[in-house]
């Protein structure tokens, strides 16, 4: 079923974050989009921040193959073996959960557990957990490698898809954003810059 | 809630003496702001009624100032507004109405704190407005509605009777459409009895709009309870108006006090004034203007002078001022019929009586005249309240005495003089009060503005004016930016006794045959009540 899409499974977690594998190379959702991942009677959300592809011999890097092929389908066809040295990664950011059927848009009590399956979020849930803005705080106060403008722009561009009315969508958030950052006005507008439609 | 309440923001900051401020929400535009409209606040143990004030707008970072966005984006300039740049309402509190049955029964309160933070700020409804100025009923008078508003603005007229009251506004703002508003409603609650001093004669059969239009006045709409009196026959039968009386006034009447008055306007100095006294007392108080005025230039006339301690020039100058008075048509050396007499006999029945002053507006006759008759009237009427008091009987039916270019009577220098001064002050004490008509306002003695009750303004121009109009009055700045901002025409500032609190009205229509209608009871409603009394008569 495609809407709840399993997208990879747990390898490294923490309090604020974690680090799932995915299944199939280079399938990782794109970034900022709401992703889930499931424990005892526990939902843990999280956003997608960043997304790597690397071999899995820390020690062992690639090489470039491709001098006598025509296309860039043929390098893997040629050497088959690729896909299974190669592996793709994706870091979420941990923005939620839902325990006991309720939805808290703060930190879980636990970490996600190691091997845990990461779905990505349906239509509805994405609704549902866009209903309040408190995530945006999250965002902005977590040290990522990617800077929290390009996530924040590119999680609301993610959820305002699912939205009819989507520039309603992300006016709301652009005001909620406003109110955050009230005193950067020229990071407020970086992130409206991108978000703008 | 109910649908009609519109949410404006919430109270952010504020004090008691200054006035809350409001943020607005980025729902609602500063532009559909206006001041002098109503709201309500809905604090946490009360609901208070306020007055938006005052608009501005507001950033939270200065460097927006400084490097405005670029706002022809409409997504940016919609997330901004309400967030980062804001609109703010001065909101000045004016009344509680809570919801608990103490507040039910006792009415609106005036507030004595403040809303605590972040309370609800609505646009008040149209119930809440009835609430707080009441509906109409026997004693309070329809005025107009607020602005933006259907709802009834009623004043007290019971209230209002009980003191002086003061209309105010620049020429051509509607004083006089006002003016005749308020006499109409006293004539139909009958609350009291007018006498009005009418210099342009436009109270009593008909007046005419800013547009030449013809508009009935007093006696044209309750020709039963108005009498009309004129100084000038003449000018009254040309206009076509049925006098009921036509008044003249004997010299034997004029008394010192009324020359002293006369004395800027007949240019007289101060020692004249004090001459008359001497020439009051010399001749006695029946002929001393005749007396003086047959003075001829002999050697008598000096010698009389000397020994009157007069000083010649000095009565050069109180004989051309007499000289002046005796040239007033209206005035002969003696009269059979008292005016007075005749005013408190119309006055007596509850018959209204507007004095017409026909073709003499000139400042001197009005004075004159009004000084001279109301002195007497109030004369008569102390003496009434005095022998009430003793008796234990019904005092006298209130008395309201209409006078326009109130300044020439009440300005500093006259004032503790004049009878008006006086009735300004004691106020209702012998159940006489006054309704003065001013376009300067700033020349009327403070003492005699403090003591007013009700004081409705139209648009007045003037610094001095406004804080003249405005003294004495809490949150006197704020009001200042509501009555400059009045429109020209048909709006008015209304404050005082008898409303709960200040309001800007737009004065109801006055001049339709539906208007008329609505100001005569209907003849149903008065065989309904005859019956009513008959049937309550024959059980007694």
């Amino acid at each position: 079923m495609a809407e709840v899409q399993r997208v990879g499974e747990v390898i490294e977690a923490s309090t604020t974050d974690f680090v799932a594998q995915c299944y199939e190379l280079y399938q990782s959702p794109p970034l900022g989009s709401l992703v889930k991942t499931r424990d005892s009677g526990m939902e843990l959300y999280g956003i997608v921040y960043n997304a790597t592809t690397t071999s899995f011999e820390p020690g062992r890097r690639p090489i470039a193959r491709g001098k006598d092929e025509t296309t860039e389908e043929a390098v893997y066809q040629a050497s088959p073996q690729l896909l299974k040295l190669l592996k793709s990664e994706f870091g979420a950011v941990v923005v939620g959960h839902r325990q006991d059927d309720k939805l808290h848009h703060y930190l879980p009590p636990k970490p996600a557990r190691i091997h845990s399956f990461v779905y990505l979020c349906s239509t509805e849930e994405i609704k549902e957990f866009s209903q309040s803005f408190d995530f945006l705080n999250i965002l902005l106060n977590t040290h990522l490698p990617v800077s929290p403008d390009e996530l924040i722009a590119a999680c609301l561009r993610q959820m305002s898809q699912v939205y009819e009315d989507r520039r309603a969508f992300l006016v709301a958030a652009g005001k909620e954003l406003a109110i955050l950052l009230s005193g950067q006005f020229n990071q407020l507008k970086a992130i409206l810059e991108r978000i703008k439609t | 809630m109910n649908e009609e309440t519109k949410r404006l923001g919430i109270v952010t900051s504020g004090s008691l003496a200054k006035g809350v401020e409001v943020r607005l929400d980025s729902s609602a535009s500063v532009e559909d702001m206006a001041v002098g409209r109503y709201v309500t606040i809905e604090g946490q143990k009360q609901r208070f009624f306020g007055m938006i004030t005052d608009v501005s707008l507001g950033v939270i970072d200065q460097k927006l100032t400084l490097t405005p966005p670029d706002v022809s984006d409409p997504f940016m300039a919609e997330v901004l507004a309400g967030t980062s740049t804001y609109g703010t309402i001065h909101v000045s509190p004016y009344l509680t109405i809570g919801g608990d049955v103490a507040s039910l029964i006792e009415g609106p309160q005036p507030v004595k704190t403040v809303p605590s933070h972040f309370s609800t700020v609505n646009l008040a409804s149209q119930r809440d407005v009835e609430l707080v100025f009441g509906g109409e009923d026997e004693k309070r008078f329809y005025i107009g509605t607020p602005l933006d508003m259907e709802t009834k603005v009623c004043l007290d007229l019971e209230e209002l009777v009980k003191r002086s009251n003061g209309i105010f506004g620049k020429s051509g703002t509607g004083k006089t459409f006002l003016t005749r508003l308020l006499l109409i409603g006293i004539l139909q609650k009958g609350t009291a009895a007018n006498l009005v001093f009418d210099m342009h004669s436009e109270y009593g059969w008909e007046g005419r709009s800013e547009e030449r239009r013809k508009v009935k006045a007093l006696k044209q709409l309750f020709p039963s309870k108005v009498a009309v009196f004129t100084l000038d026959e003449e000018s009254s039968r040309r206009r076509r108006v049925s006098t009921d009386f036509v008044v003249r006034i004997g010299y034997d009447e004029i008394e010192p006090e009324d020359i002293g008055l006369l004395r800027q306007t007949l240019n007289l100095t101060e020692a004249s004034v004090q001459a008359v006294y001497q020439l009051y007392r010399e001749f006695g108080n029946k002929r001393w203007i005749e007396a003086t005025l047959e003075l001829e230039d002999r050697d008598e006339t000096k010698q009389l002078l000397t020994r009157l301690n007069i000083h010649d020039s000095t009565y050069r100058n109180l004989r051309r001022g007499l000289e002046t008075i005796r040239r007033l048509p209206f005035l002969l050396p003696h009269v059979p019929d008292n005016p007075v007499r005749h005013i408190l006999e119309y006055l007596d029945q509850g018959i209204n009586v507007v004095l017409e002053f026909g073709r003499y507006t000139d400042i001197t006759a009005y004075i004159l005249v009004a000084n001279l008759l109301t002195r007497r009237i109030h004369a008569q009427y102390r003496e009434r309240m005095e022998k009430a008091l003793g008796e234990d009987t019904a005092p006298p039916h209130p008395l309201v005495i209409t006078i326009e270019e109130a300044h020439k009577f009440l300005n500093p220098e006259v004032s503790s003089q004049t009878i008006f001064g006086n009735i300004a002050r004691e106020m209702r004490k012998y159940n006489v009060t006054l309704l003065v008509i001013d376009q300067r306002p700033s020349g009327i003695d403070d003492e005699v503005m403090s003591q007013m009750g009700t004081k409705i303004t139209c648009l007045l121009d003037n610094e001095r004016d406004i804080d003249s109009v405005l003294a004495g009055v809490s949150g006197k700045s704020e009001l200042k930016s509501v009555l400059s901002r009045l429109e020209s025409k048909q709006q008015a500032l209304i404050f005082g006794h008898s409303v709960p609190m200040p309001v800007v009205i737009r004065t109801r229509e006055y001049g339709s045959a539906q208007s008329y209608k609505e100001f005569i009871p209907s003849p149903e409603t008065e065989i309904k009540q005859q019956a009513e009394k008959d049937i309550e008569e024959l059980w007694e």
